[in-house]
């Protein structure tokens, strides 16, 4: 946009930040360059110009212009508009250069920019030599990342049609968002479901089309004690499983991870073979993994297990 | 360290804005400045800069009395402002902002070490600094693989220290423990992973082993030695790269199975109605396809090439045979 609208933005900000006393409308379009004679050209520029600077951040105060008067005008106070002082030692200085970049090539990269812009503008000098090699990175893929980020930060409730795993159609879901959370390298929203009316969990990955806000800001309550991050842990764990012990012939020379998990001694069993016994969940997934090793492994012991193994083996057969 | 945004050169008014409304306060802070060194922290030209700092110069006020409430120099490429009125100090952090830095610093926590003098007091000073617009960040939570207590500790030793490591790494798809020496380069953390990057050499090249995989790892004595043409990789682009070498290897997948699609890297992904795939992915070894085909059973089935499908066909017929 003009480089005018850029000036007469910064000449409101200068001049509302100066004043002490709260200035009309009319009062700002006599001060600062660039507004039209014409009323109704005047009402709606200001009005979109108030927008933008709120838009940025800018704390626009409005309140009467003096105690006699309910005409209402316009100011920015200091202390809310400073970012406080800030000074950083070295250390935290090299960390900051880390944590700056962690976004990098992701949703909120543009906001990690424009922190480290305003802390430079504090005075603070962020350097990156500090600490050799390390490099966390965030990416968010997801096309559902930015709308739940700003329902969560702004409380509002939002809708989307999710494809629950495993499912083969896609159900419109309206969740009181309470927070994302990136377990495992994947997104997750976690929030109270309304039409279920239970606390759920979604797989940003499995939402299909757009997430439309449904609800004014602040219009959802976080319960009191909510942890986010266990919520998704909870939802992603299977449920407790008892553990058992199983006795497998595995090949020698395979099985690496099965034998540094064994239980107990691993004794020859005939010759090229060894005899390792493990303590398990007893759930599918752990089956499908011991199917995976092929002719390398056979479940001796426990039966339901071995036989287990064997019709899903024949289920790769078809 | 240069801003990691690219040079904007087509921004809109309440960009510039911002940027304006930083860089008064940037340079107030150091007295004075050079147009180059402040053009690089901003990420743009010096001409650019020049065009910010006149625009801001040029400000005026028209009533009650016109004045100017700024003012600056850049004299012999040395910027000074003189009068910065009401603008000497940045603005406020927004919660997008706020959160941003907060987030990943709690994760750089993660991966380091929870008690680091150095985060946590960082972290404190920006919570204090953001105030209310930091509340937002603890909506956020990045929960990443767990390694071994020592291992991200003994590494992180080395890369300071410039030594040399021992590794013994488990590599799945072919069920094997190896033992190899590594200089190490970067920790990584990608996509909830940890990662070591290093000039391993056995392989004489650069590469990346899970943490989650090391199954053990001594710090040698040995200083370590990165070849000059070791690059890193852009991790921004992906850390697995298919090359159109690679085997393309086509899935079908029955709804029980769509999380395979979800977990590796495809090149493309058909619906076949009722919750069904059709996926293709592209690698170098084949192995772990036919581990991956074992472990789903009959929830899918390898369909391209013929030559793997019956591979796969096999390796279940001879473990089938086992329990005779």
């Amino acid at each position: 946009m003009s480089k005018r609208r850029t000036e007469r933005l910064l000449s409101i900000v200068v001049l509302l930040l100066s004043t002490r006393r709260h200035l009309t409308a009319e009062e700002i379009r006599a001060a600062v360059h660039g507004y039209p004679e014409q009323s109704d050209a005047f009402k709606r520029m200001f009005e979109r110009d108030k927008e933008e600077l709120r838009d940025l951040g800018i704390p626009l105060e409005t309140g009467l212009t003096n105690p006699l008067d309910d005409e209402l005008g316009y100011r920015i106070s200091r202390q809310d508009y400073e970012l406080p002082e800030i000074h950083l030692e070295a250390d935290e200085a090299a960390v900051l250069g880390i944590a700056a970049r962690v976004w990098e090539s992701a949703a909120l990269a543009g906001a990690a920019a424009g922190a480290l812009q305003k802390l430079r503008a504090a005075g603070v000098e962020d350097d990156n030599s500090g600490r050799p090699g390390i490099e966390p990175r965030l990416t968010t893929q997801e096309p559902a990342f930015g709308p739940l980020w700003e329902a969560v930060r702004d409380r509002r409730p939002v809708t989307f049609a999710y494809r629950a795993s495993g499912r083969a159609e896609a159900a419109k879901r309206v969740l009181e968002p309470w927070g994302v959370v990136n377990r495992r390298g994947h997104w997750y929203v976690a929030g109270h479901d309304r039409d279920r009316q239970a606390t759920r969990v979604f797989r940003l990955s499995r939402i299909e089309g757009p997430v439309k806000m449904s609800g004014p800001p602040g219009s959802v309550t976080v319960p009191d004690g909510t942890d986010v991050r266990e919520l998704v842990k909870g939802w992603n764990q299977s449920p407790e499983t008892e553990r058992k012990t199983a006795t497998l012939r595995v090949r020698a020379g395979a099985g690496t991870m099965l034998r540094k998990y064994a239980d107990g001694e691993i004794e020859p069993d005939g010759a090229g073979w060894d005899k390792v016994r493990v303590s398990y969940p007893d759930a599918g997934w752990y089956m499908e993994y011991l199917a995976s090793f092929g002719p390398d492994v056979v479940v001796t012991d426990p039966p339901d297990l071995r036989q287990a193994v064997v019709k899903h083996l024949k289920g790769v057969l078809g | 360290m240069t801003s990691p945004r690219t040079t904007p050169r087509m921004v809109t008014s309440a960009e510039r804005l911002r940027r304006l409304l930083a860089l008064v306060p940037y340079v107030v802070s150091r007295r004075s400045v050079g147009l180059a060194e402040a053009a690089a922290a901003f990420g743009m030209t010096e001409r650019e800069l020049v065009d910010d700092l006149n625009l801001v110069w040029c400000v005026e006020l028209k009533a009650p009395d016109p004045y100017c409430p700024i003012d600056l120099s850049y004299e012999g490429g040395e910027i000074s402002v003189s009068q910065a009125e009401s603008i000497a100090r940045p603005l406020r952090l927004a919660a997008d902002e706020a959160s941003a830095l907060l987030v990943a610093l709690r994760m750089v926590q993660d991966v380091t070490d929870r008690d680091d003098e150095a985060l946590v007091s960082l972290i404190a000073k920006l919570e204090a600094a953001a105030g209310a617009a930091g509340a937002a960040s603890a909506q956020v939570a990045v929960d990443i693989i767990p390694n071994g207590p020592m291992l991200a500790a003994d590494i992180r030793r080395a890369l300071t220290g410039g030594h040399r490591l021992h590794l013994r790494y488990y590599v799945p798809g072919r069920d094997e423990a190896t033992e190899r020496d590594v200089d190490p380069m970067r920790l990584l953390v990608v996509e909830g992973r940890t990662y070591l990057e290093g000039w391993c050499r056995l392989a004489e090249g650069v590469r990346l082993f899970r943490l989650d995989r090391i199954l053990s790892l001594s710090v040698l004595d040995t200083p370590a030695s990165v070849p000059e043409q070791a690059a890193g990789r852009d991790v921004d682009q992906g850390l697995f790269l298919p090359s159109a070498s690679d085997l393309l290897v086509e899935f079908e997948l029955s709804a029980a199975a769509r999380w395979v699609a979800e977990y590796y890297p495809c090149e493309s992904v058909t619906e076949l109605g009722d919750g069904r795939l059709r996926i293709t992915l592209r690698t170098p070894d084949t192995q772990w396809i036919r581990r991956l085909a074992l472990r789903l059973g009959e929830v899918a089935r390898v369909i391209s090439p013929p030559e793997l499908a019956a591979e796969v066909r096999d390796e279940a017929a001879a473990a089938l045979a086992q329990y005779e």
